[in-house]
C-alpha cells in the first residue's frame, strides 16, 4: 500500500497554525537579494555538546549538516518528504517499511550509499542500545532490515510503529559511512564522523569549538524542503560554545560572531532591528508543562488534577514573564506538531471552577488560605531542572488554595527523584515533531514517564502507533490529546520557541520541523 | 645522601596523600543518592528526559555500577594503581585522554597567569616599598587588597565588556593563540599577583628595616642597589612558600575563568564531571590536582636552600 501523506482534514488546521508559527523563519530581506556562495559563518552556540555524533548523543548536539537522513520533514507542512530515500511504502499495520534509495549518493570519503550500509547503521544502533539512546528508542521493536537489491531497504518491526517514518527524518537515524561504524562510540563522539551531508567536519576542540566546511563536490541530493540545491553556500562554519548568555549577546553585538543560539526573553528587544534580526520557531512536541505522578494517592484524584489545570492562567504567564514569541499552551502538543488539536477551551483559566471542584471534593480552605481535608493540607511538590520561573504558577494556584512547593534540582538529583518516584509534579517538555511522543510520555514504564491507567487513552495511543493512514491517525491523536487534558494527566503551561539572533548580513537561516537551526540554505551578504 | 632520604620520604608522603584524596572522594560520591548512569541517560537539556529501565540496568552492569561498593572501590583503585583511570560515564572517553586534552590548555593559561602574577606582583611590591611618593605606595597597597578580594567572575566579564565588546581590542571567546590567551590570563593572574604583592611587600618592608640594610646605606649603596642586591633575595622566601597555594588557586580559578571565556581545560572538565557526578573523571581530576600540589610543594622545599643556604644547616630536612 503506498504511503499517503497527511490528509486534507488535518493538513488544513495543521498548516494554518504551522504557517503562523513560521513567519519569522527567514531573514526579513532574504527575498530581495540573490544568495551568494562563500564566507565563514561564526555561530555562538549556547552549550558545549558532550558528543558530536547525532546517532550517539544523549543530550543536545547542533545540526551541522554532516549526516543526511532517509527522509526530511517539511517545517511548514509537517509532511515527510524525500531525501536519501526517493520513495517508500508502509504496510497496513505499520510494521513493514520499504524505502527506495536515491542513486548516486556518496559519503564524503567517496564510498557509495546503498541499502546495505543503511541496514548496517540500523543494526549497529540497535546493538549499541543505551549508548545510542535516542536512536535505539526510535528503533524500538526493530526486527530486522533486509536488502532485496542495492537500492531497496525493507525494515520490519515486531509491533506496529507508525512513528518510524518521521523517525527516519531525525538526525539520530542519520546515515554514516562504514568508516564511522568501524570506530568506537567514543571516537565517533569526538568527531570521527563521515556522512553524506553538505558539510564535513574539519576540527573539534571539546568544550570550545567545532569547525565544519562546505563545498562538497557533487552534492546534489538536498531534500525537497530545502530552498536550493547543490553545494551549501557557506565555505565554513565556526561554532564556538558560549554557555555564558552575557558573553554570547556581547559577542554578537560587537561583531565577533554572526549568529547566537538561545536568546533569552530579556535580550530579544536588543536584536530586533539595530542591524540584527531575531528568528524563532515554536518547538514541536509536548509543550512545557507539569507531568503528574499518578502513583501518588492525592493525584489519583481526577478532581484535584483538573482543578490544578483550571487554576493555571497561561495567558498571564506568557504576558508577564515571556515575549510574544512564546505562546500559551492550547493542548498537550504544541501548535507546530503534526496532528496538534486546539483545546484552548478546555485550557481556559477558570479559578472559580477550580475552587468549586476542590470544594465538592471536600477540600476546605484553612486559616492560612491553604485547603485541607481530613487534617491534610493540599500541598503539592514540583521538581524541575533548568532555571525556570514557576513562581507565577505558584501564586496562581495559591489563589485556589493549593500550596505548591518548588524544588529546583541539579541533573543527578533530578535523576534520583525520578527513578525513586519521589515527586508529585515534574516540569518538563519533550521535543519531537511526531505525535508518538505522547506514547513515550504517557504509555511507558520509562523513568520520568507515566503509564496512565486509563484504557481509553491507552487504546488511542496504541492505535495511532498502528496506523499509517493519516486521517485515522489524526483522529486517534486528537482523542488522546483530549483525554490527557480533560482528565488532567498533564498540566500544559506554555509553548516554547527556539530563539536565535543573527547579524543582518546572515540570510537563509532555517529551522527543522523540530525547531533545530540548520545552515544548508544559509548565506552571507 | 641526606637529600635522597628526604626526597624518598616526601615521595612516600605523596603516595599517602594521593591515596587519601582518592578514597575520600570515592566515599563522598558513594554517599550521594544519585546514580551517574541515570544522569548520563537523562542527558540534560533537549533530550526527552526519560530513561529506559532495561537499558539503564544493562549499562550499569557493563560499567560495574551494580557491584557492591567495596568491590567497586577495590576494582577502581586496583586499576588506578596500574595507571588505568577508566572511562568517563558521560562521554565514554578514556579519563587519561580527557584529562590530557584539558591539561594542555589549562597549563598554558596557568603559566601565562603565573607569569603575569609574578612579574606584576613583584613590581608592585618593589615600587610600593621603594617609592618616595607616599600616596603612590599607599595606592598600590590598597590596590592589592582590592585585587585579592575581587571575584574573578565579575573581573572576567568586566574585562570582556571593556576590552572586547567596547574597544574591540581582543576576542572575548574562541580566540586562538596568544590573542585569545591575554584576557583569561589577566583575569586569572590578578588575584594571584595581588597575593604575591601583599606578601612580598610585607616581607620587603621588614627586611628593609633590618640593621644590614642600614649598614649598606651607610656604605653608600643606592636605593635600587639596596632593593635588588640586598633586600630582594632575603625577602623572597615568604612569597616562594606561597607558590604551592598559588598554583592551587590557579587551578581552582580556572573553573570560573574557563567558563566565562568559553575555553576548554581542566576547570571546564571539572565543572561537567562534578555536575554529572561522573565518578571516574572526578577521581582522575582529584588525583591529578593532588599530584600537582604535592609536586609543587616538593619543588618549593627543594628550592629553599638555593635562596638561603643556611636552611640546610638550621632547619635540616623535615
Amino acid at each position: 500500500m503506498p504511503f499517503r501523506p497527511i490528509q486534507r482534514l488535518t493538513a488544513l488546521t495543521a498548516s494554518l497554525t504551522l504557517l503562523t508559527a513560521c513567519t519569522a523563519n527567514h531573514a526579513p530581506d532574504a527575498g530581495s537579494q540573490q544568495p551568494r556562495s562563500g564566507g565563514t559563518l561564526r555561530f555562538g552556540l549556547d552549550y558545549a555538546p558532550t558528543c558530536l555524533d547525532p546517532q550517539l548523543v544523549t543530550g543536545a548536539t547542533p545540526n551541522l549538516g554532516l549526516l543526511d537522513t532517509l527522509t526530511a520533514q517539511d517545517p511548514l507542512s509537517g509532511k515527510i518528504v524525500a531525501w536519501l530515500a526517493s520513495s517508500w511504502q508502509i504496510d497496513g499495520t505499520a510494521t513493514t517499511f520499504t524505502f527506495h534509495l536515491r542513486d548516486g549518493v556518496t559519503f564524503s570519503d567517496g564510498t557509495p550509499l546503498n541499502a546495505a550500509i543503511v541496514k548496517t547503521n540500523y543494526d549497529k544502533i540497535v546493538a549499541l542500545g543505551a549508548k545510542a539512546g535516542y536512536g535505539s528508542q526510535l528503533l524500538a521493536g526493530y526486527r530486522d532490515a533486509t536488502t532485496p537489491d542495492e537500492r531497496t531497504l525493507v525494515v520490519r518491526f515486531a509491533r506496529p510503529n507508525a512513528q518510524f517514518l518521521q523517525a527516519t527524518s531525525d538526525p539520530a537515524l542519520g546515515v554514516v559511512a562504514a568508516a564511522t561504524l568501524a570506530k568506537t562510540p567514543d571516537q565517533r563522539c569526538q568527531g570521527a564522523i563521515v556522512g553524506s551531508g553538505p558539510f564535513v567536519l574539519r576540527s573539534y576542540r571539546p568544550n570550545q569549538e567545532v569547525v565544519v566546511v562546505g563545498g562538497r563536490e557533487g552534492y546534489d541530493w538536498a531534500p525537497a524542503s530545502a530552498t536550493h540545491h547543490g553545494q551549501a553556500y557557506l565555505d565554513k562554519i565556526d561554532v564556538t560554545f558560549v554557555p555564558e548568555s552575557g558573553t554570547r549577546t556581547g559577542s554578537l553585538a560587537s561583531g565577533q560572531v554572526d549568529v547566537i543560539g538561545n536568546v533569552l526573553p530579556q535580550d530579544e528587544p536588543r536584536f530586533d532591528g539595530n542591524g540584527f534580526h531575531v528568528l524563532s520557531r515554536i518547538e514541536a512536541g509536548i509543550v512545557l508543562g507539569l507531568i503528574v505522578n499518578e502513583n501518588r494517592p492525592l493525584l489519583q484524584d481526577q478532581k484535584v488534577r483538573t482543578a490544578l489545570l483550571k487554576g493555571i492562567n497561561r495567558g498571564q504567564i506568557v504576558k508577564t514573564s515571556l515575549t510574544s514569541r512564546y505562546k500559551p499552551a492550547t493542548s498537550v502538543l504544541s501548535s507546530t506538531t503534526p496532528y496538534y488539536t486546539d483545546l484552548s477551551a478546555e485550557l481556559a483559566y477558570d479559578p472559580d471552577g477550580a475552587s468549586a471542584l476542590l470544594e465538592q471534593d471536600g477540600w476546605k480552605v484553612g486559616a492560612d488560605g491553604i485547603r485541607e481535608k481530613d487534617g491534610r493540607k493540599l500541598t503539592i511538590d514540583v521538581i524541575f531542572g533548568a532555571v525556570r520561573s514557576l513562581e507565577l504558577v505558584q501564586q496562581q494556584l495559591r489563589d485556589i488554595g493549593v500550596d505548591l512547593k518548588l524544588r529546583q534540582l541539579d541533573l543527578p538529583s533530578l535523576g534520583s527523584a525520578l527513578s525513586s518516584d519521589g515527586y508529585d509534579l515534574f516540569l518538563r517538555d519533550a521535543n519531537r515533531a511526531d505525535p508518538d511522543v505522547l506514547r513515550t510520555l504517557f504509555s511507558s514504564t520509562r523513568i520520568g514517564a507515566q503509564n496512565i491507567a486509563d484504557p481509553e487513552l491507552q487504546n488511542a495511543l496504541d492505535a495511532q502507533a498502528a496506523t499509517a493512514d493519516a486521517a485515522k491517525r489524526a483522529a486517534l491523536v486528537a482523542e488522546a490529546q483530549r483525554q490527557l487534558v480533560q482528565h488532567g494527566h498533564y498540566l500544559p503551561i506554555n509553548e516554547k520557541p527556539t530563539v536565535v539572533a543573527a547579524a543582518a548580513t546572515v540570510h537563509g537561516l532555517a529551522f527543522t520541523a523540530g525547531a533545530t537551526l540548520t545552515f544548508y540554505d544559509t548565506w552571507l551578504s | 645522601m641526606a637529600l635522597l632520604t628526604y626526597v624518598a620520604q616526601r615521595l612516600l608522603h605523596a603516595v599517602v596523600v594521593l591515596w587519601a584524596a582518592y578514597t575520600l572522594t570515592m566515599l563522598a560520591l558513594f554517599v550521594l543518592p544519585s546514580d551517574p548512569v541515570t544522569t548520563m541517560l537523562l542527558g540534560g537539556a533537549n533530550s526527552d528526559m526519560t530513561v529506559d529501565r532495561v537499558q539503564l540496568e544493562t549499562l550499569r552492569h557493563e560499567l560495574g555500577f551494580d557491584q557492591p561498593l567495596g568491590r567497586q572501590y577495590l576494582t577502581l583503585l586496583g586499576r588506578a594503581v596500574r595507571g588505568d583511570f577508566g572511562e568517563s560515564v558521560q562521554t565514554g572517553q578514556p579519563v587519561s585522554a580527557l584529562l590530557w586534552n584539558g591539561l594542555v590548555p589549562t597549563a598554558e593559561l596557568a603559566t601565562a597567569a603565573l607569569l603575569i602574577a609574578v612579574i606584576a606582583g613583584s613590581a608592585v611590591a618593589l615600587i610600593s616599598t621603594s617609592t618616595r611618593i607616599r600616596p603612590l605606595g599607599g595606592l598600590l597597597q590598597s590596590a592589592t587588597a582590592v585585587g585579592v578580594s575581587i571575584p574573578s567572575f565579575w573581573l572576567g566579564l568586566t574585562l570582556i565588556e571593556l576590552l572586547s565588546f567596547r574597544w574591540r581590542l581582543l576576542p572575548a571567546v574562541g580566540g586562538r593563540g596568544l590573542s585569545g590567551l591575554i584576557l583569561p590570563a589577566i583575569t586569572l593572574g590578578i588575584p594571584a599577583g595581588s597575593v604575591i604583592a601583599q606578601v612580598f611587600g610585607r616581607s620587603l618592608r621588614s627586611v628593609l628595616a633590618e640593621p644590614f640594610i642600614v649598614t649598606a646605606e651607610a656604605k653608600g649603596a643606592g636605593r635600587v642597589r639596596i632593593q635588588l642586591r640586598h633586600a630582594l633575595r632575603n625577602a623572597a622566601l615568604p612569597p616562594l612558600t606561597l607558590a604551592g597555594m598559588i598554583v592551587g588557586s590557579l587551578l581552582g580559578g580556572a573553573v570560573v575563568v574557563e567558563t566565562v571565556f568559553a575555553r576548554n581545560g581542566l576547570g571546564r572538565i571539572a565543572v561537567d564531571a562534578v555536575t554529572n557526578q561522573d565518578l571516574p573523571v572526578v577521581e582522575g581530576l582529584v588525583l591529578l590536582s593532588a599530584a600537582v600540589y604535592v609536586t609543587t610543594s616538593l619543588l618549593v622545599d627543594l628550592a629553599y636552600p638555593l635562596l638561603d643556604p643556611r636552611i640546610i644547616g638550621t632547619r635540616g630536612m623535615r
